[in-house]
């Protein structure tokens, strides 16, 4: 593909939420092939809900999403807020990461060699090839995220969606994590994540899109030049923020 | 020692003690497979009430004196736990009185339907047979006994070959979906395959049982073993185990044959969870 930008998702005039509650209006954004987007805003500001949206498992209430050519297949990999159903099942990291080859089976009824070399080659990439034997629900926050991880790269290498990858780890991990990701991103992974850390956001990705009462997208440099983005940025300017909300209050 | 050998093979010698033997066996493998599965996914509760509608439809099988009452009971059951999981997927506190209101509602009227039929004597005896099973499975017909064999195997048969997508869809729904699964339809085929084994498990156990037959198994394998494949394996052989002491033991002793299962497989629950309890802390 060479110099050529691919664009791998283009939102337009999408309207988020759900019956009667609409969270977010007239979205647009664009991601292009090897971007790294950062999703920040407030709780409640429809982070989840947009994730879930682009990933299909629910419908826009207005607007549109085009897929980049042959991401139409659904192979859309995808690392979920743990839940409550995986605190207590019994799988071993093997076959958790395994499971991620599914959408490759096509017809067939079990895992060929080639899936199984896949899901060995992404657990080496992960660093949990050591632990394919332990049991998922024993492992630490960090460990099981980057099985979660290894299992999404076997969906696909294209396009990953982490939804708050690093929440509940603690800081040694959680920097580790980001690593882990930057790392994905410059082998050529597109990235689409949501996070808390505002300041994780400017300093790893590439685009940040801040949902919230103002909504903010573009590159993190713009981010960081911008009114919202040095209001969130910088916490020392407090007293800077009621006036700032007020402005843009004003122009609205 | 001897004396009990000596009756034993007296009851082998009848035909019909080796179909139960047969057809208790092949309903313990078939349903103890979808166990983690169901109560993972939250789905035991939906099992409970799927063998309430079946009792209601038993009954009104016997009322309309049909000769093979799982034409009837079959049907009724998997039309009813596919309409379950619709409700329950929409939105959860509808989808459990959704599924408190059928499983009483079928009771309910299946007592009722009972009583009025009057080619039966014994109305108790014959709800209790259809609740705790008691004698059934010494009664078993030629046809009861195919019907129960094909069914049971064809569970365990598309068990085997869809156990990769089961796993799947049980243990990350979401992914699963996005990464293209079909993950409606493998909902909609555990449900089936679940309201199958239940219809097929009633023989055994009789309705208000039959939830220990699934629930059981897994719940002991989970104690002690940590990969889904182990655990599938640990509980289908404990839940053949189990089936077969508790129909030897009310063979010999002659007492109820589901409630005797059940307790086979309380006992089996406790060893398990005291092993699990002590590698546990061993570690």
């Amino acid at each position: 593909m060479g110099e050529m930008i691919c664009t791998e998702l283009i939102c337009r005039g999408l309207a988020l939420g759900y019956e009667n509650q609409i969270l977010i209006s007239d979205l647009n954004f664009t991601v292009n092939a090897g971007d790294y987007l950062c999703i920040v805003g407030e709780n409640g500001a429809g982070k989840s809900t947009l994730m879930r949206t682009i990933l299909r498992l629910q419908k826009p209430l207005a607007g549109s999403i085009v897929y980049g050519e042959g991401l139409t297949a659904n192979q859309l990999g995808y690392l979920p807020q743990q839940t409550v159903v995986q605190r207590d099942f019994p799988a071993s990291v093997r076959e958790v990461v395994l499971s991620g080859c599914q959408s490759k089976l096509g017809r067939h009824m079990f895992y060929p060699p080639r899936l199984k070399k896949l899901a060995q080659t992404n657990m080496e990439r992960m660093g949990v090839d050591q632990l394919a034997k332990r049991c998922y629900r024993e492992l630490s926050g960090g460990q099981q995220q980057r099985v979660l991880l290894a299992r999404a790269l076997c969906a696909t290498e294209r396009m990953l969606f982490l939804d708050e990858p690093v929440a509940g780890l603690d800081p040694k991990v959680t920097l580790e994590m980001y690593r882990l990701i930057a790392q994905l991103n410059e082998e050529g992974t597109t990235i689409l994540m949501i996070t808390h850390d505002v300041h994780m956001a400017a300093k790893y990705a590439t685009h940040i899109l801040h949902l919230g009462h103002e909504v903010f997208f573009g590159t993190t440099e713009a981010y960081r030049a911008s009114k919202i983005g040095k209001k969130y940025l910088d916490d020392d300017s407090k007293g800077m923020i009621d006036e700032e909300t007020a402005e843009t209050e004003e122009a609205k | 020692m001897s004396e009990i050998l000596d009756k034993l093979q007296m009851y082998f010698s009848f035909p019909f003690v080796r179909y139960a033997l047969i057809v208790g066996v092949l309903i313990a493998l078939c349903s103890s497979l979808l166990g983690v599965t169901l109560v993972l996914k939250r789905f035991s509760f939906i099992g409970d009430g799927l063998s309430h509608v079946a009792f209601g439809a038993m009954s009104i099988a016997t009322f309309l004196g049909m000769t093979q009452e799982m034409y009837l009971v079959l049907p009724v059951t998997v039309i009813s736990a596919i309409l379950l999981l619709w409700t329950g997927n929409n939105t959860k506190i509808k989808g459990d009185a959704a599924v408190a209101m059928i499983s009483v509602g079928a009771m309910a009227v299946g007592y009722m339907v009972m009583n009025l039929s009057t080619n039966s004597i014994n109305v108790s005896g014959d709800v209790c047979t259809s609740l705790f099973g008691s004698t059934a499975i010494l009664t078993l017909s030629q046809t009861d006994l195919l019907l129960c064999s094909t069914l049971s195997g064809v569970v365990v048969v598309l068990f085997i070959l869809f156990y990769n997508r089961i796993f799947s869809v049980t243990f990350d729904e979401n992914f699963a979906r996005a990464a293209g699964a079909k993950t409606n339809e493998m909902n909609l085929f555990i449900a089936i395959i679940i309201a199958v084994i239940i219809v097929v498990s009633m023989k055994l156990v009789g309705s208000l049982l039959v939830s220990a037959l699934i629930v059981f198994p897994a719940l002991a394998a989970m104690r002690v073993f940590k990969s889904f494949l182990s655990v599938t394996v640990c509980s289908a052989v404990f839940s053949v185990i189990a089936t077969l002491i508790g129909l030897l033991v009310s063979i010999l002793w002659g007492t109820p044959v589901g409630s005797t299962i059940v307790c086979a497989d309380i006992v089996g629950f406790l060893i398990f969870y005291i092993i699990g309890w002590s590698t546990g802390k061993a570690r």
